[in-house]
């Protein structure tokens, strides 16, 4: 009966906890306590998902589907497919991760802190939830405000600069992207994804190509800040390093990458392939500027943040090559990236807690004192590089792949970015980890892993493995999500050819 | 009797006031006036009733023509009536019972009410005059009310000249439109106006007439560029009284302007149009863009007050019903996010306004994280986040100027709100940042309980709009729909949609 709800349980038990953390004492760790049973309800409700999901089914499924404001038509519609169904998993399994993470490394402010920690949770998962532009477009922005904020409490130096800089980044994108929704809304006259892609798709909407044009890009670019694709990427190194590990881990990837395959590729696919060129020379240009400048750091955190910017472009380049196997690739590297991402983040955090520094040449000889904590962070570094077992590997390999077909100079140039990745992660294992012991670690006893430490990283690190071993389970469920999106583009006037046929079976109106 | 039903709010409002003000005069002089403040909200509450009983009214006039209550005027009389209910309540915490001249302060709200109220029934423009006046002297007096202070000296003085200068302007505009159709009934001055153009003699005084009225009522919305007073006259006035005047005479002057722009002029709708959307335009780039360059919090306001009247000038520039329900929610959602920020503001500042820069405000975390976050919801609405008031009412506004083909405004608008949520964004980090040592922030009081129901309120009310907007949508359209009948001309949804649907 439950799992009638199951995706509104989903979504708002964090803002429930929400409310619930305003009221709770602060003493102990009572708040810490609470907030980490509030997000295991929805992970451990989600597992079982996976489980009775029908994977021959296009489309979405375990909807819910009623009107919310009857003028304007906005509706109350949820749903997931292949794509959200593993993004939401994702999304629900860091969220206790964050707790276990901030457990010690937020000491003060908890209430404040957890409150928008689970706000922040919400609207994540409705995000990936949401098949109304309206309601998405709530999900979407309410996203901004408790990061924002998180960000401004908590930055250690500079972040209040750091917050305004992710806010403006990204808001004023989202007014335009506003007017492209209403826009559609008033030509189209709802606000629902399933409706909104058939009637595009068969081109009974009377928008000139030129205003369609316009509109995928007021959506495109909203949601490239977002990822963020290369040249819009100003915001990520400031705010990795200002944000609580929590928030660094989520603010990056996932939103942006998801709203690209949903509406860009879903709405406007013509569009996003006559933009895929430029797409493509950004996803280069950003993956070897990723590594590059990876290579010259010094702060570990900006290190990860880089080299964040690197995996992401994978992303971008899987997705606008419109190989099948790229953009499996590509949704297989967006929850790597999530995973591994996060996983270094939690790693460096854990290093600062002990020795109060991000800067990498004050480290030297780490490995024999903290053993699990190289073991960890040897794993996760592999996984990042891309190492066959690992899940990195699948993904790199698909998008490398899929890709090549159709663009085989630029992919060799990508190939070059993976080379690099794989030297600046080496780089730094190396030297915080081995070599001789720098003074900071002789001087300063530290102890190994705790317990809450290590049930934080080994489930970060076992799914990192089964990942790589047994992709096939995940890829599942996403390759019907995204074989509608590949291929040629549909076409318009007669819709006859088996591909454009099957563009429209999401849709589910035929 | 019947025409006594039609103005009860409006008497209810009076006899409070005249009640106070004979009971201040009765009082022992050393005893507190706070008392007088709970009459006042009863008596509120009472005219709050009223209005809501007048919606069960069946539409029409009294007294000859010059009064007319309909949902449209029910709908502002319940706002402009809730927003002084909330201002009661953050001047009862304001205050202490030494505050001088506390029982007329009081009066003078009543009063005011009287002549906002009166602006959004009467359809007489000679009558909307004198409710204009009647609304406008009692904020010019209550604007100067720290008697002490120079800046308030001054704002009350910049207020009332430049304020009587924009009400001749008004004045003269209703005179040449009488000159035109030779009526001052917005009814008559309708059908006028349409036989005129069926007969092709259109009398050139209509369109001075029109330019002036807009100038009038523009400078008494705070529209660009007719709003040098703003930023002055918010700094020097008491926070109670500001979170008063920045709504409710507002959403009256607006109710106005939609009163003569549907119900009078709808055939010069190609003249007055291009004149709005201009207004629109500057008020909302100047707004954000002063506001940008403002440290104290009161002129920061002031200036998103601007650009929060363009942004609700938008919305009569849709020219269909949509556009005019728009409207009007937008002015509850201004209303509701508005008057909450300046309760906070009110507590937080003081009646003496000892805080006033937005550094002033660091650390408001510390010292009463209810406040700080209601403060911080208020704000993220008026930046427009989704899920509050200030959001929905943007959307609403927007779609409507988009479905009438204005993509350009809607462009234009929207980039600006982009803008405006920096300047808001420094207020709220201001706040969850760190008190710099002794700060004054640290000694603010705690909350009394009228403050508390003020906040409260407007929070809720914030809220339900953002999140379920069913009932105020389906009263703004209902308003809306007052203007169908009585305005041939104006298509009720623009050709072009037609045609795409």
């Amino acid at each position: 009966m439950l799992t009638d709800h199951i995706l509104t349980l989903i979504t708002f038990v964090p803002t429930a906890g929400a409310i619930v953390v305003a009221f709770l004492p602060r003493k102990g760790r009572v708040v810490q306590a609470f907030t980490l049973l509030v997000t295991l309800v929805p992970f451990v409700r989600w597992l079982h998902l996976p489980a009775r999901f029908v994977y021959a089914h296009h489309g979405f499924q375990v909807e819910e589907n009623q009107p919310w404001i009857t003028s304007p038509a906005i509706r109350y519609h949820l749903g997931v497919d292949g794509l959200s169904l593993w993004l939401v998993l994702l999304a629900t399994f860091l969220a206790p991760v964050g707790v276990l993470v901030s457990w010690r490394s937020v000491q003060n402010r908890t209430k404040e802190f957890y409150f928008l920690f689970l706000l922040q949770q919400t609207a994540m998962i409705g995000v990936f939830t949401a098949l109304d532009l309206f309601l998405y477009y709530g999900f979407w922005e309410l996203s901004l405000v408790p990061m924002a904020i998180l960000i401004a409490l908590f930055g250690p130096d500079r972040g209040r600069q750091a917050a305004l800089k992710f806010f403006l980044y990204t808001f004023i994108p989202s007014a335009l992207f506003l007017v492209a929704i209403l826009y559609l809304y008033v030509k189209a006259g709802t606000f629902d994804f399933v409706t909104l892609q058939s009637r595009l798709a068969s081109g009974s909407l009377g928008i000139t190509p030129q205003a369609l044009f316009w509109l995928s890009l007021a959506f495109l670019v909203a949601f490239a800040v977002k990822v963020p694709v290369f040249p819009l990427h100003g915001w990520l190194a400031d705010v990795v390093q200002e944000a609580p590990t929590a928030m660094a881990m989520v603010v990056a990837g996932k939103l942006g990458l998801y709203s690209i395959f949903r509406f860009n590729l879903g709405l406007f696919p013509e569009q996003a392939r006559a933009i895929a060129p430029l797409m493509i020379v950004l996803a280069v240009v950003g993956l070897l500027y990723g590594a590059l400048v990876a290579l010259a750091q010094t702060d570990m955190k900006r290190l990860v943040a880089y080299s964040i910017l690197g995996n992401l472009s994978f992303c971008t380049l899987g997705i606008f090559c419109f190989a099948l196997a790229g953009l499996n690739g590509a949704v297989y590297q967006t929850l790597n990236e999530g995973l591994t991402g996060g996983a270094l983040l939690v790693l460096v955090s854990i290093l600062y807690e002990r020795y109060g520094t991000y800067d990498m040449s004050l480290y030297g000889g780490l490995a024999s004192r903290l053993p699990w904590l190289a073991t960890l962070f040897v794993i996760t570094s592999l996984a990042l590089i891309g190492l066959p077992l690992f899940n990195g590997f699948v993904s790199e390999f698909l998008v490398l792949s899929g890709s090549f077909g159709s663009h085989p100079r630029w992919v060799g140039v990508a190939a070059l970015g993976v080379i690099l990745s794989a030297s600046y992660m080496l780089w730094m294992v190396q030297r915080i980890f081995y070599g001789k012991e720098s003074s900071l670690v002789a001087n300063r006893p530290a102890t190994d892993l705790d317990f809450r430490e290590h049930i934080t990283l080994w489930p970060m690190a076992i799914l990192m493995l089964a990942m790589g071993i047994l992709s096939p389970y995940w890829i599942k469920a996403i390759e019907p999500a995204m074989t509608p999106l590949s291929g040629a583009v549909p076409a318009v006037e007669t819709p006859v050819s088996p591909i454009a046929s099957a563009a429209q079976v999401p849709g589910g109106v035929q | 009797m019947n025409d006594f039903a039609r103005i009860a709010p409006e008497v209810i409002f009076t006899l409070g006031g005249i009640i106070i003000m004979l009971a201040d005069a009765m009082m022992p002089k050393a005893s507190s006036r706070k008392s007088l403040g709970w009459l006042a909200v009863l008596a509120t509450l009472a005219a709050l009733a009223a209005s809501m009983w007048q919606a069960q009214l069946p539409a029409g006039t009294a007294y000859y023509g010059v009064v007319r209550t309909d949902a449209f005027s029910v709908f502002f009389h319940v706002l402009i009536a809730g927003i002084v209910l909330a201002t009661l309540l953050i001047v009862l915490d304001a205050v202490t019972p030494e505050t001088e001249g506390l029982g007329e302060l009081f009066a003078l709200i009543q009063f005011g009410a009287v002549g906002m109220i009166l602006m959004s029934s009467a359809v007489e423009l000679l009558l909307v005059f004198i409710a204009l006046e009647i609304s406008s002297i009692s904020t010019y007096i209550m604007a100067g009310y720290r008697r002490k202070s120079a800046k308030s000296a001054e704002s009350a003085l910049k207020y009332f000249l430049l304020g009587s200068f924009a009400t001749s302007f008004f004045l003269y505009g209703i005179a040449l439109l009488f000159g035109a159709t030779g009526s001052t009934r917005i009814d008559e001055i309708a059908q006028a106006i349409a036989r005129a153009v069926a007969g092709g003699h259109v009398s050139p005084l209509l369109y001075p007439g029109l330019a002036m009225i807009i100038v009038g009522l523009g400078f008494k919305v705070s529209a660009a560029p007719f709003h040098v007073w703003t930023p002055d006259v918010y700094e020097g006035a008491p926070s109670p009284v500001v979170a008063l005047m920045s709504t409710a005479p507002k959403a009256a002057a607006f109710a106005v302007l939609l009163r003569i722009a549907y119900g009078a002029l709808p055939a010069l709708h190609a003249h007055w149009v291009p004149i709005l959307w201009w207004l629109a335009v500057i008020s909302m780039t100047v707004g954000n863009l002063g506001a940008l360059r403002q440290r104290n919090v009161k002129r920061m306001l002031a200036y998103s007050s601007i650009a929060h009247a363009g942004y609700l000038l938008v919305a009569f520039t849709a020219l269909s019903q949509e556009g005019i329900a728009a409207a009007s929610f937008y002015a509850v959602s201004y209303a509701a996010m508005n008057v909450g920020v300046f309760a906070i503001i009110s507590h937080t500042g003081g009646y003496d306004d000892h805080l006033t820069l937005i550094d002033d405000y660091r650390g408001l975390a510390y010292a009463s994280p209810v406040l700080a976050g209601s403060m911080a919801f208020f704000l993220v609405s008026l930046i427009g986040i989704p899920f509050t008031g200030g959001f929905f009412g943007k959307f609403y506004v927007f779609s409507a100027a988009l479905h009438s083909g204005m993509v350009w405004l809607t462009i234009i608008g929207l980039i600006n709100s982009g803008i405006a949520a920096f300047y808001y964004l420094r207020v709220v980090a201001a706040i969850y940042s760190e008190p710099s040592g002794a700060a004054p922030i640290i000694g603010v009081a705690k909350p009394s309980f009228p403050l508390l129901l003020a906040v409260f309120l407007t929070a809720a009310t914030t809220l339900i709009l953002g999140i379920v907007p069913g009932n105020v949508l389906s009263a703004a359209r209902d308003a809306a729909k007052t203007y169908s009948t009585s305005s041939p001309a104006m298509p009720s949804v623009p050709p072009a949609i037609t045609a795409s649907r």
